[in-house]
């Protein structure tokens, strides 16, 4: 039998008495993801008209094609575009989901479905590769949304109950970054009131927005100061004015000019910072090992798998398969059964009808025999007749004849009679 | 073919929708190729920074295993390999105590840090393995306990609620050690690699490299590669796996100069005025690590500074996604291919599939 000894079950830490090198490890790691590239896929969910594609643009520093959807959309669709960035050595593949005709319609109450389908739609693609048997995990293009963007419409008063909707119904399945659009319309002072409101009333209903880490030195203080501002007051803009000798992103007015990128006038840099250049991997960690385990463990229990004793996993996995698998292939067999009957009753019942129709057909050819042989005898009787009248006129034409040959002759020997009595006369 | 589960609803207002049987897995790729002069500076590169934070905060596991003969320096090896006892060398030589009477496997774990880097180091020896008088099938437990790291991995995975970071134990490297006899690889040697090779990485080293001369060394590894070539063993790095061209060029290079032929030592000699690493002999001091003397360092960077984290990954991607399909089939009965619970999944829901435009 198999003698495994594991000795030193709490693990001694060793000091090492030189260089060894395996600190290069991170490196060798970060090497090898960046030859693969990174995936990062983002959900913009907000009204028409909010900004969404304009906060886009400005993010990533660069114009996505688009058409501005309109308002007169039938339903909330999603649509995905992909992009591939690239920054020094770093490949990107962006994916941007935007949600058309979100809050359009009259009736909103099936507003949140498609997007909540469509988030799980990404989940299950993975769930199914994962289940696979041949598998490529290592090279699967990632589609799930590692951060969803939920713009609040700068009312200044709270939330929409669209909003609290919405939001509670994604907060288990997506990382929410709530932030105010268009905050170039709501003053100073009122926006820390309408800040404050929107997270107090988040707070109250209980949604649960993504939480900036907080557990790693390097990143805990900003990930914290950060915090505080949330939701975070942005203005989009790709046009650049310029402002003093450098040209900057802004939007003008008559009254002013607003700069996207001035942290006096909006947070649009401190999103920047918390989305992209602090906490992009955190996103993606979370979204995989929790929102995703989160599904996958409600899809799986959902099906009737449960974990059994610890030594017979794959087993239990097999076992309740197997059971699955067993009242599946019963209830084909039964539906099998019972489209066999009733194919045997309607080609019974198609049977009869034939017969009948046949009987039919046999009895309406007896009746045209039979009225053809009727017919033919009249007809023969008729030829009979024709035939006895034609004799007779036969007859009747021989008689005349014989009579006028007779007459004829008669005639003729009169005539010579006549003739020789005049020939006689005349000597 | 009916799946036998529910139907579930289209909403009325996704009339527009065209309802597919199953959503394309990845969004319509359409990569648009971005202007790479960019406006400006987004930040996209620092998740390079943020993902080497992450991976030195949860910290590495790595399993190296050594396979060979008592007596090859396996342990001296290990711990010059370290820079420190990772692994307790047989003290003396008992011949009644000390030869296990079957292979058995010992797994040493130690905890090692350096740079910030923490590695969960993982040592396992086989001590018995080649010493009997018969030694038929003594590669079968080595092969027995790889399996069942791959199958303690393997129900990990399976669980409804999984651990966050499944601890992995799974060999990534098994350091065969071949004895410095000068001639020829023998049938012990060839059978172990043979069946080994294709559920581990293996790496071939020529232990004991200070009995042969320069002409006798490389003469031996010519033979050496030949013989595994001639009978079909692929060792790391395996010709195989090689992803694109530069990965071939620089693994062709290291296959060339493989097995390497290796000194261990964990005594330090001053020599030159420098502490060295070394075996003292009477005809001089081996410096371990000095390349004209042995390929001690080439072995060190190859496993450490540049291939670790490969040796992980055609580990977990390859070997045990081979164990995994050939279990889940066997056991599932299942025909290959399909997934596992294929033909229970319900059909996806008519989800609004992300429309191109």
């Amino acid at each position: 039998m198999l003698n495994v000894t594991k000795l030193n079950e709490e693990l001694r830490n060793l000091s090492l008495s030189g260089h060894v090198g395996f600190d290069s490890l991170p490196d060798q790691l970060v090497n090898k993801s960046t030859s693969q590239g990174f995936c990062f896929n983002i959900l913009c969910v907000g009204e028409t008209g909010i900004g969404k594609s304009t906060l886009m643009d400005t993010l990533f520093n660069t114009k996505f094609e688009s058409d501005p959807a309109t308002h007169n959309e039938p339903g909330v669709r999603l649509k995905a575009r992909s992009y591939e960035l690239q920054e020094s050595n770093v490949r990107l593949k962006l994916t941007i989901v935007d949600t058309v005709g979100f809050g359009d319609q009259i009736n909103k109450d099936d507003s949140y479905k498609p997007i909540v389908e469509y988030i799980d739609a990404q989940f299950e693609a993975y769930l199914q590769e994962e289940l696979k048997i041949k598998r490529s995990l290592f090279n699967y293009h990632d589609t799930r949304i590692h951060a969803c963007l939920y713009f609040i419409a700068p009312t200044g008063h709270s939330l929409k109950s669209l909003d609290l909707v919405t939001m509670k119904k994604l907060d288990s399945k997506v990382n929410i970054i709530p932030i105010i659009a268009k905050a170039d319309t709501i003053a100073k002072n009122e926006l820390h009131k309408f800040k404050s409101k929107i997270m107090s009333e988040l707070v109250s209903n209980g949604v649960q927005i993504y939480q900036f880490p907080t557990d790693e030195e390097t990143v805990a203080e900003i990930n914290a100061t950060m915090s505080v501002h949330l939701p975070f007051a942005v203005v989009g803009s790709t046009e650049e004015v310029k402002i003093g000798n450098k040209m900057a992103k802004a939007r003008q007015y008559p009254w002013g000019v607003v700069q996207v990128e001035n942290e006096n006038h909006c947070d649009f840099v401190k999103l920047r910072e918390m989305l992209i250049r602090v906490n992009m991997e955190d996103l993606r960690e979370q979204t995989h090992t929790r929102h995703y385990e989160l599904y996958r463990r409600c899809k799986l229990e959902e099906m009737g798998f449960k974990d059994t004793d610890p030594d017979s996993k794959p087993f239990s996995l097999q076992e309740t398969y197997e059971a699955k698998r067993n009242e599946f292939l019963g209830e084909l067999q039964k539906k099998e059964e019972e489209m066999r009957q009733m194919f045997v009753m309607r080609v019974k019942e198609k049977e009869a009808e034939l017969k009948e129709a046949e009987k039919e057909l046999h009895e309406k050819f007896d009746l045209l025999k039979r009225t053809h042989q009727e017919e033919k005898k009249k007809v023969e009787d008729k030829k009979k007749e024709l035939e006895e009248e034609v004799n007779n006129f036969q007859k009747k034409k021989a008689a005349a004849q014989l009579l006028q040959s007779q007459a004829q002759q008669s005639g003729a020997q009169q005539t010579k009679k006549d003739k020789d009595k005049k020939n006689a006369s005349f000597t | 073919m009916s799946k036998g589960l529910p139907e579930t609803r289209t909403d009325a207002a996704m009339s527009e929708l065209v309802p597919e049987p199953r959503p394309k897995p990845a969004v319509p790729m359409k990569p648009i190729g971005i202007n790479p002069n960019l406006l400006g500076y987004i930040g996209i590169d620092t998740i390079i920074e943020q993902m080497r934070k992450k991976t030195m905060k949860t910290g590495f596991d790595f399993n190296i295993m050594v396979v060979g003969q008592s007596g090859l320096g396996k342990s001296t090896l290990v711990n010059t390999l370290f820079k420190s006892q990772v692994s307790r060398k047989a003290s003396s030589w008992n011949r009644e105590e000390k030869i296990p009477k079957t292979v058995e496997i010992k797994a040493i774990g130690h905890v090692i840090e350096e740079g910030g880097v923490k590695m969960k180091l993982t040592v396992i020896d086989t001590p018995g393995f080649g010493d009997q008088i018969n030694n038929e099938n003594c590669w079968e437990p080595i092969e027995k306990y790889i399996n069942e790291q791959y199958e303690k991995f393997l129900k990990e995975e399976v669980n409804i609620a999984r651990k966050k970071r499944i601890p992995d134990t799974r060999v990534h490297c098994c350091l065969y050690f071949i004895s410095p006899t000068g001639h020829s690889l023998r049938p012990l040697d060839l059978e172990f690699m043979k069946h080994l090779s294709k559920v581990v990485n293996i790496i071939p080293v020529i232990a004991k490299a200070d009995t042969m001369t320069l002409e006798e060394k490389s003469e031996f590894k010519q033979r050496v590669r030949k013989e595994l070539e001639v009978n079909g063993i692929e060792f790391y790095p395996q010709k195989e796996f090689d992803e694109d061209l530069e990965d071939k060029t620089e693994n062709d290079k290291i296959r060339e100069s493989m097995p390497f032929a290796v000194v261990g030592s964990d005594k330090e000699y001053q020599v030159n005025g420098k502490r060295v690493l070394g075996r003292k002999t009477p005809w001089g001091i081996i410096e371990v690590e000095n390349l004209n003397h042995c390929e001690f360092a080439l072995l060190r960077d190859f496993v450490i500074r540049t291939h670790l984290q490969d040796l992980k990954e055609v580990t977990h991607n390859i070997h045990y996604e081979t164990y995994r399909a050939k279990r889940l089939n066997d056991n599932g009965g299942l025909p290959p291919g399909e997934g596992l619970l294929g033909t229970v999944l319900p059909p996806v829901p008519a989800t609004p599939c992300p429309t191109a435009e």
